[in-house]
């Protein structure tokens, strides 16, 4: 377990010092490539501006996975009861998955007057698929004696549902949500990237777009530190949360300590 | 009179295989009988009838007594992996509304029953092949049934946990009395096991001949060493060969 942890520390901080390194001994200036040390100072020195816009990120990164999460489980639940249903719906929700997020964002902030409103369809875009897709997997993937047992003591539909189809998803859609927290993040700055040049939304990626245009280059470092550390914290307490519900009885979190 | 009485029952799935052709069979209240017969031949099949699992192709399955209450255990424990062994007893209670404390206190019985007191808090990945199978007949237990329907439940188990099963499967059964039908490939198991068995043909599936197996109850260890164990065995081999050799004949 400390092997897991200590590993990519050292090997980080290592990192880290050879930049720092080669930063000073070649004499790179700012502009181009910042030393760590320089972004650390600038992350301090511009917390007050960059802090309110990560929450922004934040936010809509998480109301598009909370909403992601709401509709995909639905959907699944919907598509799994009927196989009409699925067979009519399901190729859109392909769609709606393969067509680049860039390429409908604007589409989409034109549609929805409100830009907090449009930032978090994107996002709910991009992170709904895996959610949806791998419940779906779930919910089939029951063993058939134990639906054969349910029917057997007269279960219907529905209490086949919440006692057998649902608990053996769980690992399943569990898998799908530690995908969708990262692309909900992905999608809410590729979002505001679109957006953000309309001048109205003021998250992370907006602040990197500015700061490259006034060649502030460390705050630019800065703001992706935040970006990359939201992301992983999302990707951890998911995890995390993975991990608890399941070290009971799924493989996967069996004789694994986090 | 029968309990269940199986008539001229023939199933072809929807891929066109043939799992029974015009299957009869009686089974007597209270008897253990064994379904004997090579795989492929349908064994199964006619048990998920009987269960009521899958509808007959043609003939009937008769219940002169109306449809008793009928366990089921696969060859597979077949349990929910993220429920304990009690939550997993308490499921047919459960689906039938039985209220918490009422099937809580089942459940645990039924566990006891087949050794497993102690063992409540466990999930399935705790537990050894054997104990899961035993949980998985508890569970079948649970609820009391007339008739118990079991498919080939330890032939994924090793020799001395099946030996270990069977005698015990043999002491509820004496306790409680169900009517058990017993699906299996192996011969010793049915003679060490039943009171009557059925030998099944493959491709037709069908019920070639009944072999009925006098030995007094309680059997024990001393009863599958003797020479009239033996010899029973011989002649249930020698009808399985028979069935086998139909089977050649036909194809």
């Amino acid at each position: 377990m400390s092997a897991r942890i200590v590993a990519p520390v050292v090997m980080g901080l290592l990192m880290l010092a050879v930049w720092e390194a080669v930063v000073r001994v070649a004499e790179i200036p700012p502009y181009v490539l910042p030393s760590p040390l320089v972004v650390a100072r600038t992350l301090v020195d511009d917390w007050g501006m960059l802090a309110p816009a990560l929450w922004v990120t934040l936010k809509i990164t998480l109301e598009a996975l909370a909403a992601a999460v709401i509709v995909g489980v639905l959907l699944a639940v919907l598509f799994s009861l009927s196989r009409w249903v699925e067979l009519s719906f399901f190729p859109y929700a392909i769609i709606l998955q393969v067509t680049p997020i860039v390429a409908i964002a604007p589409l989409i902030i034109a549609w929805a007057n409100d830009v907090d409103l449009s930032l978090l369809i994107c996002a709910w875009l991009v992170a709904f698929f895996p959610i949806l897709s791998n419940t779906i997997l779930g919910l089939r993937s029951v063993d058939h004696n134990l639906l054969a047992l349910f029917e057997l003591y007269g279960a219907g539909r529905w209490r086949t549902l919440i006692h057998l189809r649902l608990p053996a998803a769980l690992p399943y859609f569990l898998g799908g949500l530690r995908i969708s927290g990262g692309l909900a993040l992905i999608g809410a700055v590729v979002a505001e990237f679109v957006a953000g040049t309309g001048g109205n939304a003021s998250g992370l990626a907006y602040r990197i777009l500015e700061a490259g245009y006034q060649l502030r280059i460390p705050r630019m470092f800065a703001a992706l530190v935040l970006i990359s550390a939201a992301g992983i914290a999302i990707y951890l307490l998911l995890s995390l949360l993975s991990h608890l519900l399941l070290r009971r009885w799924h493989e996967s979190a069996i004789g694994e300590d986090l | 009179m029968h309990l269940v009485a199986v008539r001229g029952v023939s199933k072809v799935f929807a891929n066109g295989i043939q799992a029974l052709d015009s299957a009869s069979l009686d089974i007597g209240q209270g008897e253990f009988l064994s379904v004997l017969g090579p795989s492929g031949c349908g064994k199964s099949t006619l048990l998920r009838l009987i269960a009521g699992l899958t509808p007959p192709s043609a003939g009937t399955i008769e219940w002169p007594k109306g449809k008793p209450d009928l366990g089921f255990v696969f060859q597979e424990p077949t349990l929910m992996p993220w429920a304990t062994a009690l939550a997993n007893v308490e499921l047919p209670l459960k689906l039938r509304g039985v209220a918490r404390h009422e099937r809580e206190a089942r459940a645990a019985e039924a566990l006891g029953h087949v050794g497993l007191a102690g063992f409540e808090r466990s999930h399935p990945r705790e537990l050894s092949g054997g104990m899961k199978m035993r949980v998985s007949i508890a569970r079948a237990l649970v609820t009391g049934p007339k008739l118990l329907l079991m498919d080939e439940p330890f032939a994924a188990l090793d020799e001395i946990t099946r030996r270990r099963l069977n005698t015990d499967l043999l002491e509820l059964w004496q306790r409680t009395r169900f009517t058990a039908v017993f699906v299996t490939h192996s011969v010793f198991e049915s003679v060490f096991l039943s009171q009557r068995i059925a030998v099944m043909s493959a491709r037709p599936g069908r019920v070639l001949s009944e072999l009925a197996i006098p030995a007094p109850y309680p059997r024990t260890e001393a009863f599958g060493t003797s020479a009239d164990y033996a010899a029973l065995c011989r002649l249930a081999s020698g009808r399985l060969a028979e069935a086998m050799a139909t089977e050649g004949a036909a194809a």
